[in-house]
């Protein structure tokens, strides 16, 4: 294995970028703050790609099976000898494959913000917090123990949070930021609980150790991590569950969906890059992360993901199927895909063929960051040129947005699934996994792509066609070259990004797996998603009423995937009439009464005793000289013929 | 004619000290007050020294003391007097119970 140290830059120089422009960015760069990020980051994208040719054609395979290597372990706290926090780098063919895709993503991102964000007071700021977000994604993705994950972790939680919340002086982007931050956090309670049990029964933080001690089961540390038991479930499972909250919470994963939508308050190149290509995959990339110990030693928590994915999968669906603003749409339909990329991991084997799932689940996390990062910059453009989010103020754009128009097509199709796009490779491998082995989950993913299907078409339809263009104000393009290039280059990746082998590269345990690809198979699902979108021309290419009738018909199940299945809802009955009411008030009271209570009283016998003694400051000099004799002779007294030395 | 003894001195300086702490409390002049302070300082300084003198006549600790104690002195009459001369020029007088106003 060459010097392969120089990775270590790759996640350094967005946070140099960020130092820079965080601290001098106001008052030196005020322009070119998104150049010199830009440039920082496009070192970055090089220096990723040169690392994942390197690994994934000279030194990565052994023997036909990719390593894990780790190129640097630096021993970051040393608690004493034996007992440390280290930080690493992991090279292994995810962490790869998350450089490529943050790397790019970010960098397109850094290059469409140029110009969507021009002349925005707080330019410097908002490219100090890309290159903040960049960095703790990349260091995310190579952290080489499970500590050193937790603390990128929460570093994109609050970067996220610093996005979300770029707009500060909207009410709603404030209140967006805030729920984002406590939702997440909430869930990261409980993956720093599963850190400390599973790091408690294998005596390592090491992802390498840590796997292997938890997987062989002839190690002492699996046996006792087995045995022990609370309510009747292990504590191995009970460590890989909590960690899956934690990684649920982040990849907004139903019941912990929903901060996402509202996350669509920051900047629509924000929601490209943190809440649709990378940050909420995170998730996913941990599960992926600590495959082996899931398949091999805890299927139960393994069979948790799958359930969850696939109901998070249908369930947004559903919802996205409803709303009416489009950037809340494309969230739904993030959250939707990300739990096709859950429960494929949870419907997977470890190893061979029957490994395919997690191939699948990787590989759908890849097309997917390309299409879903294309349809919000998309987005983003036709919202940069309407000035509006809803659905209702669009319509017939396609003659304004012509490069807007085609790569929003493409990542529609590929969203749905239609060869030969890229999500339609990844999708059919997914589907395939489930139908090998989970058929309930297998026909909730095939109800899934359909919707699938039909609300991105709906999306398209309407932004695209329907009702002719209504574009009133002055005319200013499409936004230049800086915004088409990202989206060119994007469609590209999503329109080809299917055809890469990615069964060669990525797998579950490092052997080349060979996706066979089945015609017959193909076929209910491309027909389903051809039926979706040839449901959502009918409706929605032409201005009528037939949506609105379909509305009506299904009033009930309509208002609530429209209300969103009053999940917010019920969160706000739990948070505000309950724990408020119960926990809330009690403790308030104990505070105003008994702990004020202290502290008021002692500030009011203070008070009281200096009302009281200051008449002996008078401000005669003469008076305080008395004092002082008196009190010399006093002590004279005292010391001698009292105390007697 | 008598050599004056350790108590002579004692007497004289204890009379110093007194008249000084007399004039401290009476006077309302403050520069009178000034002085009486000095006369106090002074009396002090002759107690080192007598015992110096007189019970440990083979030690300096006495005289240094006195040193320290006529160097001090000095600095406490400048800022005494610069405190004066700026009270004469805020309340033109330099009677005590003119400055009454800085209490609580």
């Amino acid at each position: 294995m060459p010097n392969t140290t120089y990775i270590a830059l790759i996640p350094l120089l967005p946070l140099a970028g960020f130092l820079l422009l965080g601290i001098f960015g106001r008052t030196y760069f005020k322009n070119t703050s998104g150049m010199i990020g830009t440039s920082l980051l496009l070192a970055s994208t090089l220096l990723s790609l040169y690392t994942a040719y390197g690994y994934f054609f000279d030194y990565g395979k052994v023997n036909g099976v990719y390593q894990k290597l780790v190129p640097l372990q630096i021993t970051w706290l040393e608690f004493s000898k034996g007992v440390s926090i280290d930080m690493g780098i992991i090279l292994d063919p995810i962490s790869v494959m998350m450089l490529v895709v943050v790397t790019f993503i970010s960098l397109m991102v850094h290059i469409y913000s140029l110009a969507y964000l021009k002349g925005e007071e707080r330019f410097p700021t908002y490219y100090a917090f890309l290159g903040l977000f960049t960095f703790s994604m990349l260091g995310l993705v190579i952290s080489s123990n499970i500590f050193q994950i937790y603390i990128f972790w929460e570093l994109v939680g609050v970067s996220s949070f610093l996005l979300i919340g770029y707009y500060y002086d909207r009410p709603s982007a404030v209140a967006a930021c805030k729920k984002a931050f406590i939702v997440t956090r909430f869930a990261d309670a409980g993956f720093l609980i599963g850190i400390l049990i599973l790091s408690y029964y294998s005596g390592t933080l090491d992802f390498n150790t840590l796997i292997q001690k938890l997987t062989n089961p002839e190690s002492l540390e699996l046996k006792a991590a087995v045995t022990a038991s609370f309510l009747g479930i292990s504590a191995l499972t009970w460590g890989l569950v909590l960690v899956f909250i934690g990684g649920a919470g982040k990849s907004a994963m139903f019941p912990l969906h929903i901060w996402l939508p509202d996350a669509m308050e920051g900047p629509t190149p924000v929601s490209a890059l943190i809440h649709a290509a990378t940050m909420v995959v995170a998730g996913v990339f941990l599960v992926a992360r600590l495959f082996p110990i899931f398949a091999l030693s805890a299927p139960a928590a393994l069979e948790l993901v799958g359930y969850v994915g696939a109901i998070s999968a249908l369930i947004a669906a559903v919802i996205a199927c409803t709303q009416t603003d489009i950037k809340r749409v494309l969230a739904y339909s993030t959250m939707s895909q990300i739990g096709y990329m859950m429960f494929a991991l949870g419907v997977s084997k470890y190893g061979g063929e029957d490994g395919l799932g997690y191939t699948a689940s990787m590989f759908h996390l890849f097309t997917h960051a390309m299409f879903k990062a294309l349809l919000f910059l998309g987005a983003g453009a036709v919202i940069h040129y309407i000035h509006s989010n809803e659905m209702k103020d669009m319509g017939g754009l396609r003659k304004y947005l012509p490069i807007t128009h085609i790569t929003f097509l493409i990542a529609c199709l590929a969203i749905a699934g239609v060869p030969p796009f890229a999500g339609f490779f990844s999708k059919e491998e997914i589907l395939l996994a489930a139908y090998h082995h989970n058929t309930g989950i297998y026909y909730l993913a095939l109800i899934t792509s359909g919707l699938t299907a039909f609300y991105m078409f709906r999306l398209y339809f309407s932004i695209f066609w329907n009702k002719p263009a209504q574009v009133h104000g002055e005319h200013h393009g499409e936004g230049g070259f800086a915004m088409m290039m990202p989206l060119v280059l994007l469609a590209l990746g999503a329109a080809a990004a299917g055809f890469i082998p990615f069964g060669h590269f990525v797998s579950s345990d490092g052997n080349r797996l060979n996706s066979a690809f089945h015609l017959n198979f193909s076929i209910a699902p491309v027909a389903l998603g051809l039926a979706g979108i040839f449901f959502a021309m009918w409706l929605y290419k032409k201005q009528n009423d037939r949506p609105d009738k379909i509305a009506a018909s299904l009033n009930g199940l309509y208002k609530a995937a429209y209300r969103k299945f009053y999940i917010d809802e019920l969160y706000l009955f739990v948070t505000k009439k309950i724990l408020f009411n119960l926990v809330g008030r009690p403790a308030a009271w104990f505070d105003k009464n008994v702990v004020d209570g202290l502290v008021n009283a002692t500030g009011n016998t203070t008070e009281y005793i200096s009302e009281t003694i200051k008449g002996l400051q008078s401000g005669k000099v003469q008076q305080y000289a008395m004092y002082f004799l008196v009190g010399v002779i006093g002590l004279a007294v005292l010391f001698i013929y009292i105390w007697k030395f | 004619m008598m050599e004056p003894g350790l108590y002579h001195i004692l007497f004289i300086s204890a009379t110093l000290f007194f008249i000084g702490v007399f004039g401290f409390f009476t006077r309302r002049n403050l520069i009178t007050m000034l002085m009486s302070v000095e006369l106090i300082l002074n009396s002090v300084n002759l107690n080192f020294i007598a015992f110096n003198k007189y019970v440990w006549p083979n030690r300096l600790d006495g005289v240094f003391f006195t040193i320290f104690v006529i160097a001090i002195a000095a600095a406490e009459a400048a800022t005494a007097i610069a405190i004066i001369i700026n009270l004469y020029r805020s309340h033109h007088s330099i009677d005590v119970e003119n400055a009454e106003e800085m209490k609580y």
